[in-house]
């Protein structure tokens, strides 16, 4: 018999990223397994990149089992709409795209409203909605633990109060591999099955798996101008223009990707993923450091955690 | 009790590698878990980690700074705490109050690192973070040496299999870098843990807030000549070789993409397996052999601990989630019945005789205590008998299981021996286990008396009965559908069983045939079992044509209102005709068959199900799965 055979080579051992897609992999099984009706939240960042491949992995040669959902606040950049609709394609899932239409019949939107409000009606509110109208149970998201304070104690499986509430105080142990999937009648969870990755390991995994991302990633020559000490990028006509001001040409890239209005650009000349990831390993200030909504105070996130925002 | 400090340090790798990123060479993953009582440092040594390691970004330091003048209590310095202490209330108390992860990664290794809390009423928390870990790092206050709750930490450490411990002696600058006063509580510390299994303590004298042998070899402490902690953390070996036991394969979920495929996927445990290997499903003894490891990169020759693969084996087994895939000659355990260590971690105290949900490996199953031999002070770790378990007691118990699944021991497989406890009222994790060994019926099982009635059946199974009643023409896919839901809901934790026309013609009913009045009283028949086992608190699954409405009519009148729910399986007889799985079109269109349903006897379509399922317009996957969110939402009701 096979099993009295030679013995096994030893295995090589497996390095860290070998290590977190295999933890992504199975939390993503179980999720499909236990969930009565989930659905992948796709923001068509990098982290989203990597969580819809680890996804195809996942389930492969099935396609994975849930669709993917897009909540539009309107106001991303031009070509994160193309990128989404292609991406959805590729992995052969059915892609959803809600946009909370109160908040645009209320003209809601982050230059008159700042980027608080416009997030709270956009996004947290709009997130809050879809959920709630397709009635899903379970909901990816791609955010990490390393991203900010509040998120280091995320639970992977992090449960949500029927009105999509966080409780930081009262969460459930998460011990072993043992997710604690289990709601009933409108509660859901929310999981994040890149909790344990970093930044670095995002970056390292895209290039050694060649996962398109966006090119907005990759510096390029494109129209900014300076707003509240970040380079804004000005990808229509949206965005009001003081006296005499004309947006500068300058060869810039984004580390992050979100509403236009609230994304700081970073100068560069990464056009290359190793020079983006060599970039990215040398770099001096965090990720989340270009995003208006953070900046406020340190609880900030804490605060629209507990409300309802991923 | 074996104190080792290695000598040799592992090798990096001989010059950068261009991309490579720190920690992703050859050193892996380390996970470890930060422990100690409430003042003794440990998120400042985290944040010290993580500030020498430069695995700070600017604009973290400079919230950092601001933050230490705002909260901090290191006067003009930095606060490195406040880095890891993440919630609002945690800033604003000054104390830990959960688990926080954190990350960071050097040329050798990277790692993940719980922080976990000192306080007694978070004992849970530190288990919680000890069950992922490699390694505990467990501080002491070098000015108050060991305390209750370093005894407590060492314990649940040792318990939850941590074989790898270092002894931090923090604040060594507040007794004057004193070799003494270290020698002393590194003898103490070795009395707590003379009986626990540790394989290597290594303690070391540091100052976390000025960085004394943290990442850099400290001048005020020439007596001591092991390695700093980041050297140790880098280079300390800590993997079981979990590639030399036996293999397991915890089936998580079926992958069937069409008719041609069903592969077993899920996260391998232990061992390895090849394609043509034997295997066995361990709960059932069912053998057959594996054809390919398929993933998502091509096929393996090879899987491996840790590896999250598809298995499709050579012959059509029954396998579905929650059973274990092993070689027939390396059997687990498979009882109904186990001793096991628990953590409670509930404010609602554990009971005997109480009906709690385990979630073991991908098996979630029903059960409960039957006898709790003692439960141990976590302080003295003397055993005392007692009736309960409180918050953050440990305890010996006996579990009774609604049914038996295959396990190992603790010891031997984490991933197989542990369990974690769920309230069925609430849905939340209340204990944490691992398991000791199985145990024999005959001798264990703690009767109770009182009536079993409906109600006690219902307590016991955890949900409420129902009857689905499938019904449709020959072919619509009544049974399809009805499998499809069955193994939906078994794996949710249902109890279930189904009636369809095959299994019951053969026994009960074989005296019948199908005429009229025979279909009557097939019908009669088969609803009043449907009724018996809704009585025995069984979600039943009865897939009869049952072409008239009358007898579908008295089925319904047998049950309590709501319990019946009516799932019209509707498929035009043309799509039947041409599916004709059994080739009873042929026949009844031929003349062969009398009184066949939609073609020589009538079928009387439900005006009002509960249910109605267009197949033509969706596939049975889809389908089932209306019927269990369907099910699941009038339970709630």
């Amino acid at each position: 018999m096979s099993q009295l055979a030679a013995p096994a080579p030893k295995p090589a051992a497996m390095d860290h990223l070998d290590r977190l897609e295999n933890e992504s992999l199975e939390i993503m099984r179980e999720v499909a397994a236990e969930a009565r009706n989930p659905v992948m939240l796709y923001s068509v960042g990098k982290d989203s990149s990597v969580m819809l491949h680890l996804a195809r992995k996942a389930f492969h040669p099935s396609a994975p089992p849930f669709p993917l959902m897009h909540v539009d606040t309107t106001w991303k950049f031009q070509e994160m709409y193309r990128f989404r609709d292609e991406a959805a394609k590729r992995a052969g899932m059915r892609l959803i795209v809600h946009i909370n239409q109160q908040g645009v019949a209320d003209g809601v939107n982050p230059i008159t409203h700042g980027s608080a409000y416009h997030t709270q009606v956009m996004k947290t509110e709009s997130l809050k909605q879809a959920l709630d109208l397709y009635k899903f149970d379970a909901a990816f998201g791609g955010a990490r633990r390393d991203e900010e304070k509040s998120r280091a104690k995320e639970r992977v499986f992090s449960f949500r109060s029927e009105t999509h509430a966080w409780d930081p105080k009262n969460q459930r142990p998460e011990l072993w591999n043992l997710y604690n999937a289990r709601v009933r009648g409108r509660e859901s969870m929310r999981v994040f099955p890149l909790s344990n990755w970093t930044e670095a390991d995002i970056w390292q995994y895209i290039l050694r798996e060649d996962i398109p991302i966006p090119a907005l990633y990759f510096a390029a020559p494109r129209p900014v101008v300076w707003r509240d000490g970040m380079l804004i990028m000005v990808d229509d006509n949206r965005l009001p223009m003081a006296e005499g001001e004309t947006p500068q040409i300058k060869m810039v890239r984004f580390r992050t990707l979100g509403c236009y209005p609230l994304t700081g650009a970073v100068e560069s000349t990464a056009t290359t993923l190793e020079e983006i990831v060599r970039e990215t390993l040398g770099a001096t200030t965090s990720e989340r450091q270009g995003r208006a909504i953070d900046r406020d105070e340190a609880s900030a996130m804490e605060k629209k955690k507990r409300e309802g925002y991923f | 009790m074996v104190v080792t400090i290695p000598e040799t340090q592992v090798q990096g790798q001989a010059g950068p590698a261009p991309l490579a990123h720190a920690g992703s060479a050859t050193g892996g993953m380390l996970r470890f878990l930060t422990c100690g009582s409430v003042d003794d440092g440990k998120s400042t040594l985290i944040g010290r980690l993580l500030y020498d390691s430069k695995q700070l970004f600017e604009d973290q330091v400079t919230t950092l700074e601001r933050d230490s003048r705002k909260h901090g209590t290191a006067g003009e310095e930095i606060d490195f705490a406040l880095l890891v202490d993440g919630l609002e209330a945690e800033r604003e108390q000054g104390i830990t109050i959960d688990v926080a992860y954190r990350f960071f990664a050097t040329e050798k290794r990277s790692f993940i690192v719980a922080d976990t809390p000192g306080h007694e009423q978070y004992t849970r928390n530190m288990a919680t973070g000890a069950s992922t870990a490699d390694l505990a790092v467990l501080l002491v206050d070098a000015r108050l040496g060991v305390l209750t709750q370093t005894r407590r930490h060492a314990f649940i450490a040792s318990l939850l299999g941590i074989r790898h411990l270092v002894l931090a002696v923090n604040k060594i600058d507040l007794v004057g870098f004193d070799q003494n006063r270290f020698d002393e509580i590194c003898a103490d510390f070795r009395s707590v843990v003379d009986n626990f299994d540790f394989r290597t303590i290594t303690p070391i004298p540091l100052s976390a807030r000025y960085g004394d042998n943290v990442t850099i070899r400290s001048e005020n402490t020439p007596w001591y000549g092991g390695p700093t902690l980041l050297e140790h953390l880098e280079t300390i070996e800590v993997d079981i070789d979990l590639a030399d036991r036996p293999f397991r394969l915890p089936v998580q979920w079926v992958n069937r993409p069409n008719l041609d495929f069903r592969g077993f996927s899920g996260t391998i445990a232990s061992g390895t397996i090849r394609p043509g290997d034997a295997i066995t499903v361990a709960s059932s003894g069912v053998r057959s052999s594996v054809a390919r490891i398929v993933t998502y990169d091509g096929d393996l020759d090879i899987a491996r601990p840790g590896q999250a693969v598809t298995l499709t084996l050579a012959d059509e087994v029954d396998c579905s989630r929650g059973d274990i895939l092993v070689r027939p000659e390396e059997r687990p355990e498979v009882s109904d019945q186990f001793a096991a260590h628990i953590v409670w971690m509930s404010e609602t105290p554990m009971l005997p005789g109480r009906v709690y949900l385990l979630k073991i490996g991908t098996r979630n199953v029903a059960a409960s205590i039957t006898d709790i031999r003692h439960k141990i002070d976590v302080n003295s770790f003397q055993q005392i008998a007692t009736k309960s378990l409180a918050l953050n007691e440990v305890g010996v118990c006996h579990l009774s299981l609604a049914s038996a699944v295959a396990f190992d021991a603790y010891e031997e497989n984490h991933r197989t021996g542990a369990f974690i406890v769920i309230d069925r009222q609430t849905n939340a994790t209340v204990g944490a286990g691992m398991i000791q060994f199985g145990l024999r019926r005959a001798t264990n099982v703690h009767h109770q008396a009182m009536t079993i009635d409906k109600t006690a059946h219902i307590r016991l199974n955890g949900h409420k009965p129902f009857v689905l009643w499938f019904t449709g023409l020959s072919g619509s896919g009544k049974s399809t559908i009805a499998n499809l839901v069955e193994a939906k809901l078994y794996s949710l934790g249902y109890r279930t069983y189904a009636l369809d026309g095959d299994n019951v013609r053969h026994g009960l009913n074989r005296d019948l045939g199908f005429t009229d009045a025979d279909r009557v009283e097939n019908i009669r028949r088969v609803a009043e079992v449907a009724k018996l086992f809704a009585d025995a608190g069984v979600l039943t699954l009865v897939s009869f044509i049952s072409p008239f409405r009358a007898e579908r009519q008295m089925a319904r009148d047998l049950m309590p209102p709501g319990e019946f729910i009516e799932v019209f399986v509707d498929t035009p007889i043309e799509v039947c005709r041409q599916r004709d799985p059994k080739g009873l079109y042929r026949k009844a269109d031929a003349g062969q068959i009398t009184n066949f349903t939609g073609i020589s006897s009538p079928y009387e379509a439900p005006m009002n199900p509960e249910l109605h399922l267009e197949t033509v317009r969706a596939d049975p996957v889809e389908l089932a799965e209306r019927v269990v969110r369907f099910l699941i939402e009038r339970e709630e009701e």
